[in-house]
């Protein structure tokens, strides 16, 4: 996580890291404003964390006694093809909804934050599928993709093409989870990277205008490189967030579902990684392997941000 | 730079994309309050229905009938405003410290926060009651608001944010000027960072706002809860769900959100004119 902005230079913090005592005396003021989040952890996040670990070595079932299991789960959660499969599925719906995601908030940012009029309609529009309610989604997203009566199969069949039993195959599944998880995050981001455009400084279009630049050139040269904190903080949280969807499929397929809300619908084929631990842990009453999972969830979520964390970070730097 | 018809032609161009997304962005909002003027067995009748019905106020009556909606809007207006208070503050204050300082350790400690970040939300509930239940806040809205004061999330945006929008330049000159830490936070910082506050106020009081699973368990008395608590108690207490009845109570409750939301978004783009495209 190299940051090279930073203000005073390295040597500085090199020496001051060589003299911890004067270092922690003289920088005592820093410490403490950023101690409330660490103490707030300290006093309510450690013990679900530590005692989620423990659960995680035993066997129990909710009601019973504990039996000491020790890493006998995490070794049977490395040969389980359900939650590698979960992984994959994740993956995928994550990368759907994702690039699109950010494509379209770029852009509407951008539309809005240039001289256009009717700026709040359309920002208070953008907002609302953040909003709208989770009964309403589910029921208008269910019949978007209906195979019979869908919305999308309509418009298939209106330029030749055949209908796809959308909410029935692998990929169909996939990409509609995809298109919901579009639907509801896009104007959030376009908001982060509205806000984002604030920063950049009036005077550097002005400049590039001047110079004859065009607005697809200005994007180029001068919102993108700017806006790279923004990027990697949006590409961070979705990649945090969207590794951890449940909602999205869980609303859209708990109506084609036949074993429980937690299957992913038809050959579990939008069943995600956190789906599974809600699987494992309150259809199968299994948590301790359940608490496994989650852990296994974190170590994939870690290892997929910090690739995210270099890509980002290094381009151009 | 482009002829009028020229600039006119892409004008109209630009609102048919903005249009096009307010459109896919708005119907399923608009179906949503369409729903909330029927009764349940309208609602489910082919084909559906896409004008407002006649039932909305009949809808209203019983749901003000069937829970204490205001006062539970109150509780949750109480929730959702102190939390959002404290973190704007924690936060952009740790945010100002991680991204504009130097210090023993700052490495290791921001790397832990994003690493508590990433930790599942769903190990929490169970344990975090047990210790809730020690300290005696459980039924109370104390466990609500303190362990949501200060947030990973938020700290993570106003640093990304201050890196952008507080020059280094601004900070040197204040500290000539010699301003302390928590003068450089309040006079320098804050006032440069409204956009990026703004944006944290509005999702963390939505977040508070619409936060189910928590209240759900802290709060033991079903007298004294919180907003959505008291619509999920609306779910089949009469053995079937009036969905008419429960789309009104989701609809009333998102008004206190649209209001925090039009406010908090004025203070995103401040004044037009400013890092416009023309």
């Amino acid at each position: 996580m190299a940051t090279a902005l930073e203000k005073p230079p390295a040597t500085a913090e090199r020496s001051a890291a060589a003299r911890p005592r004067t270092g922690l005396r003289r920088h005592w003021h820093l410490y403490a404003a950023i101690s409330p989040f660490y103490l707030l952890f300290l006093a309510f996040g450690l013990v679900p964390v530590g005692f989620s670990l423990y659960l995680s070595l035993h066997r129990w079932d909710g009601l019973g006694p504990m039996e000491w299991a020790g890493l006998t789960q995490y070794r049977y959660l490395l040969t389980d093809i359900d939650f590698w499969s979960s992984i994959g599925n994740t993956i995928v719906i994550w990368a759907l909804a994702t690039f699109p995601m950010i494509f379209l908030a770029m852009v509407t940012a951008v539309l809005l934050n240039s001289a256009v009029r009717f700026k709040n309609v359309y920002r208070f529009a953008y907002f609302l599928p953040n909003v709208t309610s989770v009964v309403a989604v589910a029921i208008i997203f269910g019949s978007v993709f209906s195979t019979n009566f869908g919305l999308v199969n309509a418009l298939l069949q209106a330029v030749g093409l055949d209908q796809v039993a959308w909410l029935n195959t692998p990929w169909g599944i996939k990409v509609a989870i995809a298109t919901l998880m579009t639907w509801q995050w896009t104007g959030y981001n376009a908001i982060i990277f509205l806000a984002g455009l604030q920063t950049i400084p009036g005077e550097l279009y002005e400049a590039a205008r001047i110079d004859g630049a065009g607005p697809v050139q200005t994007f180029f040269r001068i919102t993108l490189p700017l806006m790279r904190p923004m990027l990697l903080f949006v590409l961070v949280v979705s990649t945090v967030t969207g590794l951890q969807s449940f909602s999205e499929p869980q609303v859209l397929l708990q109506n084609t579902a036949n074993e429980s809300t937690y299957s992913g619908g038809p050959g579990h084929a939008g069943r995600t990684m956190v789906l599974y631990f809600f699987q494992q842990t309150f259809d199968n009453n299994d948590f301790g392997y359940g608490a496994a999972v989650a852990w296994g969830i974190f170590l994939v979520v870690v290892i997929f941000s910090i690739i995210n964390w270099r890509l980002v970070q290094r381009r151009g730097e | 730079m482009a002829s009028v018809k020229g600039s006119r032609s892409r004008g109209i161009a630009l609102h048919a994309v903005l249009v096009a997304g307010l459109l896919l962005s708005a119907f399923p909002f608009y179906w949503a309050v369409i729903m909330s003027t029927h009764t349940s067995s309208e609602i489910f009748s082919y084909p559906p229905k896409l004008l407002p019905g006649a039932h909305f106020l009949e809808n209203v009556r019983n749901l003000f009938d069937s829970i204490d909606f205001f006062g539970s809007m109150l509780n949750s207006l109480l929730v959702a405003g102190s939390v959002t208070v404290l973190v704007l503050f924690f936060d952009s204050l740790a945010a100002f410290v991680f991204a504009k300082f130097a210090f023993p350790g700052k490495r290791v400690l921001f790397a832990l926060l994003m690493l508590i970040f990433m930790v599942p939300a769903q190990l929490a509930a169970i344990p975090q009651f047990v210790t809730m239940a020690r300290i005696g806040w459980i039924g109370s809205m104390t466990a609500l608001i303190v362990p949501a004061a200060a947030n990973a999330f938020g700290i993570f945006w106003m640093r990304q944010y201050m890196k952008g929008a507080i020059h280094d330049e601004l900070l040197d000159a204040s500290r000539i000027d010699g301003a302390n830490f928590l003068r450089q936070y309040w006079h320098v910082a804050l006032p440069v960072v409204r956009p990026g506050l703004a944006f944290l106020g509005i999702f963390t009081f939505m977040g508070q706002w619409n936060d189910y699973a928590w209240p759900l368990i802290a709060l033991t008395d079903p007298d004294n809860v919180t907003l959505q608590v008291a619509l999920s108690q609306l779910n089949g207490t009469h053995g079937t769900t009036d969905y008419g009845m429960v789309m009104t109570g989701a609809l009333l409750a998102l008004v206190p959100l649209l209001i925090v939301f039009a406010i908090g978004a004025r203070q995103i783009i401040g004044d037009l004119a400013k890092g416009a495209i023309r």
